[in-house]
């Protein structure tokens, strides 16, 4: 895919062109009547959108934390010193290209589940896609509130439109809860705007320094704003509505994706641009992270209903990454940042597989199942895999964040071991007997085992390729988590910096010590 | 010791893990599916056996997969003690897969293509274990062992099955995923590395307490080792078919179990910092409270199976106590165990799997006069029972022999008391069953009258591991050339 680069309009305009194709896509289908061939225009932007995100990490300089590809600032809102302003750091970039990976995965897992407005539908996923990039991109302020903004409809829709039986309470519940934070944040933004003599650039509003006070209060703005999209803990409980009543696509993007802009957000303006507040909040922030991992781990542990218990066990998956991120030494910042990515592959494929089993059976209930190792031997080993995966088991991608999100915990205070170790078993408990109960049934004989009542048969070449491209990720940082970690390492070591006032001290055991 | 790189370590567990493939692309067509097996076994052997030479000539072999992170690589190393164990284990694979044949065809076993399966991914990474060079390959191996035993436990899918099974992955992952992964956490945090050296990566002059911690926490973390009080297991999980506990629960888990432990004491921790710390006096303790217990809760079980379970966990904590004791014929004695507990262990299972396929009798007293019907079922029985108690010229005879010169070496007569009780409460709870085998009269009725020795496939390797039982008790040479080897570089 490097021979793109060559060709200087798309190196230049690189996170652009990411952004708006797929908007360019949606509009596009307004001129398509056939639904057929509006399934395959959206998959082909969406592609194309993920083929370009690939030279994108491949051309990253991964040797200096400065903001790459950048584009602008170029004045947009000239009276107001809004800009057009896009850039990535080892951060982001990891995000958008996640976002460009879910984006046409999401195409694949709606292709026959959706029926009714096929168009409508595939214009949100494109609508979603270029809003999602858009955050992870934007360097200005405004721009990222707008895109920010534009996440909620799109959302809206997919959850109230094609959702369950449920579907307009869960999303308005999604929409007041995200609107309420949002609100918080856009007036932290305006006052960050006159505490920094009118800018919204937020390379500038970093260099800025402010008083501990201000930090505080807008850092509580902020938090609260982040702390719902997360969700943590006690904000989290319009998230199992959400994801029971959202179509598969809408919980692949929700888990996938959306809940990382509130961790992305912590990373990007709480942590480096109120320091003192960061670390001041941290404490309490940490419990918080606690409580929701073994809160959250509880309730997945008594769910019935699939979506609920993989919904229950984000909740404590993001603990453990708000947990890691507030730690601000090497290893549990890029534990975290690494089991954000890890998170939204690996509980994007189960809400994927969730989707697949649905359109067969039409049923979230656990105990409807028991048949899947013997009738579906295919989707049962993807799924065992991917359970696997989102308990840390060793060799998966969940492994290696859970490990350095402890090598992390253990540098800043050895007895966090104890409630991360009691969320990691718990963990491995809800897993473990959700895929005993789906796998194996629980009759007590395997004579008797349920029977589906619907008619089954296993994969086929369209969720083939959806499920094998998630589950290299799975594998790959698995066992060569270095390639992901390598491009974060500058970045987190400034922010690291920016946080702390000091770069972190060289002796200390981190894991680039070789 | 030289190092040379070589795949070969890597690749028996390569083999190992095709046949998996193999058998379930073959699993429509039984005889396929099992020479597949077969030959995978003995492929995984010679592979293992060819490294032996090199071993013994003091080359360790060497080969690094890739690196993970810096300072953890997924990494296998054959050297002796590794060898020592995956040459037990591999060829015991041959030897179960045989019985497998022969027991689950007799009982029409439902599931067999997963069965196999599953059972050559539990000896692949029990091989895995045995050539780890570092705690994350040994951590990785020792994962993939518990979750792929978990359908071999759950065989029969009916309420005992689940109970037993629930009961083998609370025990085993929940104690793994949590202590065993604190103290990977700590060790790296600690020592900035996971490499299993000779002489270990601990020194004497890091926090006394928090090595100990770190010790006490992997220990409980490798529950497979059965030692008490997270033993139980293992009784549990005799609800598996008869070859399952037979591999499973006398060689792969079990012992990957102690092995782990062995080579966290020797090559995590080192002998010095073991008895600077006095960590290994209270291991022997621990491993001592558990070979009294164990004996005597065995003596209360009529079920044979759960009597033989019992006795493991007290066997298992023999190979603990010896090399816990720090000296070198104990040490000696405790590994040595290793192989030998495998043999005679493997042969009473696979009796207790004969008897069960020739006449469904599960009881210890309705075992009277089995022997007349069942010869050969039951003189090996008595060959395995009489190595268990440690009786000359059976393989058992050697390891306890070099253990009882250890504790005289360290001077404590407490264990040598504990030796000597546990090998009176060996007699008590194995000779009783011989006893009624051979000399009570057999019951008169009608079903029992018509026992007649179990088919070939069963008998024939049941044999053979009687015979080899007896053939490394009276030359004990072998493997007692390559536990040399491991101390010869430790000491």
């Amino acid at each position: 895919m490097d021979w793109l680069f060559d060709i200087a309009f798309i190196r230049d305009h690189i996170l652009s062109i990411l952004i708006f194709l797929p908007l360019v896509g949606a509009v596009v289908l307004l001129f398509i009547k056939n639904n057929t061939t509006v399934k395959w225009v959206t998959l082909g932007v969406m592609l194309l959108d993920f083929l370009l995100s690939i030279p994108l990490l491949l051309n990253f300089d991964k040797a200096t934390h400065e903001f790459q590809f950048v584009e602008g600032p170029v004045d947009w809102i000239g009276s107001l010193n809004i800009q057009y302003y896009l850039g990535v750091d080892g951060i982001s970039v990891l995000f958008v290209f996640l976002t460009a990976l879910i984006g046409w995965i999401c195409v694949l897992a709606s292709w026959k589940s959706v029926v009714k407005k096929v168009k409508g539908f595939m214009m949100c996923l494109l609508i979603m896609q270029t809003a999602m990039i858009g955050v992870f991109c934007s360097l200005d302020f405004v721009l990222f509130y707008l895109f920010w903004e534009a996440m909620l409809i799109p959302m809206y829709l997919l959850v109230g439109v094609w959702g369950g039986p449920r579907r307009v309470y869960a999303a308005i519940k999604f929409f007041l809860y995200t609107l309420a934070g949002s609100i918080l944040m856009l007036i932290g933004i305006i006052a960050l705007y006159y505490a920094a003599d009118g800018t919204f650039s937020i390379p500038d509003l970093m260099e800025h320094k402010y008083t501990f006070v201000f930090q505080a209060v807008v850092f509580a703005a902020f938090f609260i704003a982040f702390a719902i999209k997360v969700p943590m803990f006690p904000f989290h409980t319009w998230l199992p509505d959400a994801h029971v009543e959202a179509p598969t696509a809408g919980s692949i993007i929700l888990a996938g994706v959306l809940l990382k802009m509130g961790t992305y957000g912590l990373l990007r303006f709480s942590m480096p641009m109120f320091p003192d507040a960061a670390q001041y909040f941290a404490v309490p922030i940490i419990i918080l992270s606690i409580v929701g991992i073994i809160y959250g781990a509880l309730l997945a542990l008594a769910q019935e209903d699939i979506k609920k218990l993989i919904a229950y066990s984000s909740v404590s998956h993001m603990g453990f990454i708000t947990f890691a991120l507030f730690l601000f030494n090497k290893n549990g910042m890029e534990g975290g940042i690494l089991q954000m990515f890890n998170h939204g592959i690996t509980s994007g494929a189960l809400f994927l597989c969730v989707g697949i089993i649905y359109e067969r059976t039409h049923s979230r209930q656990i105990s409807d199942y028991g048949w899947i190792i013997r009738l579906v031997p295919a989707y049962a080993l993807f799924l065992f895999f991917f359970s696997l995966a989102s308990l840390g088991f060793p060799g998966t991608n969940g492994f290696i964040g859970e490990l350095l999100i402890l090598f992390g915990a253990y540098e800043s205070w050895g007895y966090y071991l104890i409630p991360l170790l009691v969320g990691v078993i718990l963990g491995a408990a809800y897993m473990l007997i959700f895929y005993k109960r789906v796998g194996f049934g629980n009759a007590d004989s395997h004579h008797e085992q349920p029977e589906p009542k619907w008619k089954i048969w296993d994969l086929d070449l369209r969720e083939y390729v959806a499920l094998s491209t998630l589950m290299i990720f799975v594998f790959w940082v698995g066992f060569q988590p270095m390639h992901f970690l390598d491009i974060m390492h500058v970045s987190v070591e400034h922010l690291i910096g920016q946080i702390t006032g000091v770069a972190e001290s060289v002796e200390s055991i981190t894991i680039a010590a070789n | 010791m030289e190092t040379l790189i070589s795949i070969k370590p890597f690749l028996a567990i390569i083999t190992a893990s095709l046949a998996v493939i193999l058998v379930v692309a073959s699993r429509k067509s039984p005889n396929i599916r099992e020479f597949w097996s077969f030959l995978a076994g003995v492929v995984t052997f010679l592979i293992v056996a060819s490294m032996i030479p090199s071993v013994l000539s003091g080359v360790n072999l060497e080969y690094t997969v890739f690196q993970v992170l810096p300072g953890i690589e997924l990494k296998f190393r054959a050297d002796p003690l590794g060898l020592f164990f995956a040459v037990t284990a591999s060829f015991l694979w041959i030897i179960t897969t045989a019985y497998s044949i022969g027991y689950m065809r007799s009982e029409k076993e439902h599931a067999q293509p997963r069965y196999y399966a599953c059972f050559a991914i539990a000896v692949a990474s029990a091989i895995g274990v045995a050539f780890s060079a570092n705690l994350f390959t040994l951590y990785l191996f020792y994962e993939i062992l518990s979750i792929s035993t978990y359908p071999l436990v759950a065989h029969h899918e009916d309420k005992a099955a689940w109970e037993g099974a629930r009961k083998y992955t609370v025990y085993l992952v929940g104690l793994s995923k949590t202590f065993l992964l604190a103290g990977v956490v700590m060790t790296y945090m600690i020592t900035g590395t996971l490499d299993f050296q000779v002489g270990g990566i601990f020194t004497t002059d890091m926090p006394s307490m928090l090595v100990t911690a770190t010790y006490i926490f992997i220990l409980i973390g490798l529950a497979k080792a059965g030692m008490m009080p997270f033993h139980n297991w293992l009784p549990s999980a005799m609800v598996a078919p008869t070859p399952v506990s037979g591999l499973l629960h006398a060689v792969a888990v079990v012992k990957v179990g102690v092995f782990s432990v062995v080579r966290i004491m020797l090559h995590l921790f080192g002998i010095d910092v073991l008895s600077e710390f006095g960590l290994g006096l209270i291991t022997a303790y621990f491993a001592s409270f558990t070979i009294i217990t164990a004996s005597i809760i065995a003596l209360t079980k009529n079920d044979l199976k759960a009597r033989l379970a019992y006795s493991t966990v007290s066997q298992l904590s023999y190979i603990i106590l010896g090399v816990a004791m720090l000296t070198p014929a104990a040490m000696t004695g405790g590994v040595l165990h290793i192989a030998n507990h495998a043999f005679s262990k493997i042969t009473l299972f696979f009796c207790a799997g004969s008897i069960y396929v020739a006449s469904h009798i599960k009881k210890i007293d309705q075992l009277d006069g089995i022997g007349r019907k069942m010869p050969f079922t039951m003189v090996a029985f008595t060959i395995g029972a009489l190595s268990m108690i440690g009786v000359p010229i059976f393989a058992g005879f050697t390891s306890k022999w070099f253990m009882a010169v250890g504790s005289l070496e360290l001077g404590s007569t407490v264990l040598m008391l504990v030796l000597m009780t546990s090998t009176v409460l060996n007699a008590a709870y194995f000779l009783p069953i011989v006893f009624r085998a051979f000399f009570k009269k057999p019951s008169t009725s009608e079903s029992f009258q018509k026992i007649k020795e179990a088919p070939l496939f069963v008998v024939v390797p049941l044999s053979i591991t009687a015979a080899i039982t007896v053939i490394i008790g009276i030359w004990p040479d072998f493997f007692l050339s390559i536990v040399d080897m491991i101390f010869k570089a430790e000491l």
